[in-house]
């Protein structure tokens, strides 16, 4: 359900979604309801202080907007997610990161304030100082707390549009894990790509890149112009995507880059957002579509935690176009908020038969390393696992209880994974 | 730059033709229904375009009230310093089930959506051939192009409307009148939203795109999105049994 105005069209209903690049089914209706609300007309800016670079606006403003209008300005979103095709209260829900986690946190880091309207009706104003602890229930808790209206978060900024990055060809995981780590105490961001498929000695090999925003001097004068957007145009038959077809993209990708380390500057779409480019791009994965699977090893687990985990996804021939790995900082306020600190790796899985079965052997090693996975990627987790790798969730629902006794707020995920009624 | 005063500003299209035309540079003042709304609108637009805090304009005006009308836009032209344009996309929608069952409702549609907003436009129209002419960008709707099941008295208002603005065309057009009458197809808004959205619906900038297009080349007539002029185009070609038949 749609409309401009989003506490008369939050009433009776379960959840709210926003432009629906989570990939499991967070923002989806549990089975027993029909309608979520939409918020994507409630997209008004209500401030921006110039002084401070606190942006208010209401929940349904996307990224997009955001990106377009205040980086000519000389500001932008302290933590960016992978795609600008999200809005506000989906960056508060979800708690987004990104490749500068490390140093800048989650987006709830640099949340100021937050308007909900609970389960009750009430519309409730909730920031670090006030109702704390639903601010932190809020933060991450995927929407499950009450219908986010209106979000204040602080900008940054940042000296100019253009991105100055550095990249490098990594042999195996082991050496990647220790280039993130370098890097990061220079670099504001960092993030890898590595090729899923090699094993043995090759495996989790792949490019580091490195990256800050580049400074005037070394910066085209101009804007970036709007990248063009490609179209995918129908669902493409599944052996497009097939173990083959990544087998060559991930070799071709990884010797493309000839020389071991390059520098230049970069396009800040291509830096954070290369996929929107692909316009409908899931449609390459075919009428089954993809899932994905994130999750954080935590550095107690060790250097040998990562491989570890690689090698269930190879031994499963588990094979995965798009793999993205990161190193993350300390975990945040959201009380559910994914990032802790350790080895993040992020898979694209094209939907099979065996996928479910592949996400519990993946979900196993995630549980024996002492991890956790993110819920905004999640569709087929089991809730036992989640429970065995979250202790957190009993504080969560306890919060969730104070603010929705009758358990009126629910998704499809919730039902899953936290044991709602449906 | 153009000075705009687009009444309908806070939702919708509406919205997205303000924002729009803020965005490239000319100056707006806004005509809804709520000022409180309107006061919400007025500073997204600010912080959008870049202006200062309260350079745009507000003013209520509800096409309910057709007796505020004259001092609504009296105010934006004293504001505006005469304003060149005039953006019309409000009015009311039901469907028709409903508007079967309420008569009430049905009376309060045909006379906002067909004789106030005809009134509006008769004020508006009076001020800017006073000055040598000017735009007048009217929404009126494809429901108004043919007898159609799901909108019989919605469709007959904005037919009417759609006639008006047609008439006025060809009777001021030598005077410096450009009439620009937008028959948007499905499109994705809070007026529609409990409808089940038909192939080839729109989004409400992406109409607003076309539609500012539409009023730099003086274009009369606009379809947005596009596709709709064919659609119609074959709606309208259709024989009385064919009609009678189909649920469209």
């Amino acid at each position: 359900m749609r409309s401009e105005d989003l506490v008369r069209i939050a009433a009776g209903r379960p959840l709210s979604r926003g432009l629906g690049r989570s990939y499991g089914d967070s923002s989806l209706p549990a089975a027993g309801d029909r309608e979520v609300v939409s918020t994507v007309l409630a997209d008004r800016i209500l401030s921006f202080d110039q002084d401070t670079g606190v942006l208010r606006a209401e929940a349904g403003l996307s990224l997009d907007d955001i990106y377009r209008l205040f980086l000519p300005r000389g500001w932008f979103v302290p933590v960016t997610p992978g795609t600008k095709f999200v809005t506000l209260g989906g960056m508060v829900a979800a708690d987004v990161h990104g490749k500068n986690h490390h140093q800048a946190g989650c987006f709830g880091a640099h949340v100021t304030d937050i308007k909900l309207r609970v389960a009750d009706g009430r519309v409730v104003n909730c920031s670090p100082s006030v109702e704390r602890e639903l601010f932190r229930a809020t933060i991450g808790g995927m929407g499950l707390t009450g219908h986010i209206i209106q979000v204040g978060f602080k900008m940054v900024r940042v000296p100019s549009p253009w991105i100055w990055q550095e990249s490098e060809r990594v042999p195996n995981i082991e050496a990647f894990i220790a280039g993130l780590k370098a890097a990061s105490a220079d670099w504001p961001m960092t993030a890898g790509w590595i090729d899923c498929l090699s094993s043995g000695p090759k495996m989790g090999r792949g490019i580091l890149l490195k990256s800050r925003w580049a400074i005037p001097d070394e910066a085209p004068r101009r804007f970036p112009r709007p990248k063009r957007r490609f179209t995918i145009p129908f669902d493409f038959p599944q052996f497009v995507l097939g173990p083959l077809s990544i087998r060559a993209f991930n070799t071709l990708f990884y010797w493309k880059h000839l020389r071991r380390k390059q520098q230049r500057i970069v396009h800040p779409e291509s830096t954070f957002y290369p996929l929107d480019m692909l316009w409908h791009w899931n449609r390459m994965y075919g009428r089954r579509g993809l899932t994905q699977h994130q999750c954080v090893l935590p550095n107690e687990a060790g250097a040998g935690a990562a491989r570890r985990f690689l090698e269930v996804l190879v031994a499963r021939g588990g094979a995965s176009f798009l793999c993205v790995i990161k190193d993350c900082g300390p975990e945040g306020v959201g009380m559910l908020s994914f990032p802790r600190p350790g080895i993040s790796i992020a898979l694209d899985i094209a939907v099979r038969k065996d996928t479910p079965a592949l996400i519990d052997a993946l979900n196993e090693c995630v549980v024996k390393e002492g991890g956790r996975i993110y819920l905004a990627k999640d569709a087929f987790t089991r809730a036992e696992h989640f429970r065995a790798m979250d202790p957190r969730i009993e504080e969560f629902q306890r919060v969730r209880r104070i603010w929705d006794p009758e358990g009126k707020l629910r998704s499809a995920q919730s039902v899953r994974l936290l044991g709602d009624r449906a | 730059m153009k000075k705009v005063v687009v009444l309908g500003a806070t939702k919708g299209m509406g919205r997205a033709m303000a924002r729009r035309l803020a965005e490239r540079g000319d100056a707006l003042f806004l005509l809804g229904r709520d000022a409180g709304d309107l006061a919400m609108s007025a500073r997204d637009i600010e912080v959008r375009a870049a202006r200062a805090e309260g350079s745009i304009g507000i003013a209520p005006c509800d096409l309910e009230r057709p007796q505020d009308f004259a001092s609504a836009l009296d105010v934006a032209d004293a504001t505006l310093g005469g304003f060149d344009t005039v953006v019309v996309t409000a009015g009311l929608f039901a469907t028709q089930d409903k508007l079967e069952a309420e008569p009430d409702l049905a009376r309060r549609l045909l006379t906002a959506d067909f004789a106030n907003t005809v009134v509006f436009c008769e004020e508006a129209r009076r001020r800017l051939l006073a000055r040598g002419g000017g735009t007048l960008c009217v929404f009126s709707s494809v429901a108004g192009e043919r007898g159609r099941k799901p909108v019989v008295i919605y469709g007959a208002a904005k037919a009417g409307l759609t006639r008006y603005l047609e008439g006025l065309d060809h009777r001021f057009h030598d005077k410096g009148l450009r009439v620009i009458c937008v028959k948007p197809g499905f499109v994705r808004t809070g007026m529609t939203a409990a409808l089940k959205p038909p192939p080839f619906s729109g989004e409400p900038d992406a109409v607003a795109r076309d539609v500012v297009r539409a009023i730099d080349r003086g274009q009369p007539v606009v379809y947005a999105p596009g596709i709709w002029r064919l659609i119609m185009l074959v709606i309208r070609m259709l024989p009385r049994f064919v009609m009678r038949k189909i649920g469209f």
